[in-house]
């Protein structure tokens, strides 16, 4: 595989692998370096890729050790910057700011979850992957990818809840 | 939207139950602009999740990757040339060596011949230098044929 064949191959979905390690990451830079690194790690087995029946869950799933590992490291423990580039044109100033606060709640909300549960909503409401791929790529079963995930909702919803009726946290 | 149909999506959606068309039609729900007002809350959850795909990832792929067969011709490459520059010096301090024997003799006798030798080599050639002078002189007795008056 040539650079230019390996280029394209990776376009579908170097996106996902990125806000894959942004999910866990949370900052943009880590999340660059993360995603550059499993780039190079993919080019390096090259030929050995095509063996693979998905080249895009076996991605995910490199991505998805790496930045364990990385979060591991105690070189990303102090390091917590949230970054929060919405744009939104069209809708009124003080209307967008408050779009912006609740997205922006959802997004710490997330963040609060355990690691598992923010990959699983990661791969399954963010980028619509079929349970069989997630499976694939948390190497669980589908029942548990299900479970782990209407926790996760659920999670979310009671935070939101409790938000949207006080309107404070 | 019938938003009866709405809430046993969502019903369904928590209990991690939807299909991924059914929580397509989730997602274009709560963005379109008429959402039941008991179901504002959820619009944020949702609106997050269509915002969060957008981003995208910049940077280029590291271009200095160098593919293997590219290395080894570099290998090869300078190689040839660490050598090449060896031979090169190698062949010149051989050269020099030699020409420093040329120019010394072990016998004191065999150096003063060799002297005296070259030493003659050079009054030869220095009586050949005087002989063209002489023509000079010529030249210089004609030209005080010419110009006698004038003296």
């Amino acid at each position: 595989m040539n650079q230019s064949e390996f280029l394209s191959t990776i376009k579908p979905f170097k996106d996902k692998l990125f806000r894959l390690a942004k999910r866990l990451l949370v900052s943009n830079e880590e999340a660059e370096d993360a995603t550059q690194d499993v780039l190079v790690k993919l080019w390096n087995k090259n030929d050995a890729l095509k063996e693979y029946g998905s080249i895009e869950a076996y991605a995910m799933t490199i991505t998805k050790n790496h930045c364990l590992d990385v979060l591991k490291s105690k070189r990303v423990s102090n390091l917590k910057i949230v970054h929060n580039n919405y744009t939104e044109p069209g809708a009124e100033l003080h209307k967008r700011i408050e779009d912006q606060d609740s997205l922006h709640w959802v997004e710490k909300w997330i963040n609060d979850l355990p690691e598992q549960q923010k990959l699983i909503i990661q791969m399954r409401d963010i980028e619509e992957y079929e349970f069989e791929k997630i499976a694939e790529v948390l190497d669980m079963n589908e029942t548990a990818v299900r479970v782990a995930l209407s926790r996760a909702r659920k999670a979310i919803r009671e935070k939101m809840i409790n938000t949207h009726n006080y309107g404070l946290q | 939207m019938d938003y009866n149909k709405i809430e046993i999506l969502i019903e369904k959606y928590f209990q991690g139950e939807t299909s991924i068309a059914e929580e397509k039609e989730l997602r274009s729900y709560f963005s379109s602009l008429n959402v039941a007002p008991h179901l504002e809350q959820y619009k944020a959850m949702f609106g997050y999740f269509s915002q969060a795909k957008l981003d995208q990832y910049t940077k280029e792929f590291p271009r200095q990757k160098i593919t293997k067969k590219a290395m080894w011709i570099s290998v090869a490459a300078s190689t040839v040339i660490l050598l090449g520059m060896f031979a090169f010096y190698m062949n010149n301090v051989q050269k020099l060596e030699v020409k420093n024997e040329l120019g010394s003799y072990d016998s004191p006798q065999e150096a003063f011949e060799q002297t005296q030798k070259a030493l003659a080599l050079l009054s030869q050639n220095v009586n050949i230098g005087i002989e063209s002078v002489q023509y000079v002189q010529e030249y210089e007795n004609a030209k005080n044929k010419v110009f006698k008056n004038n003296n």
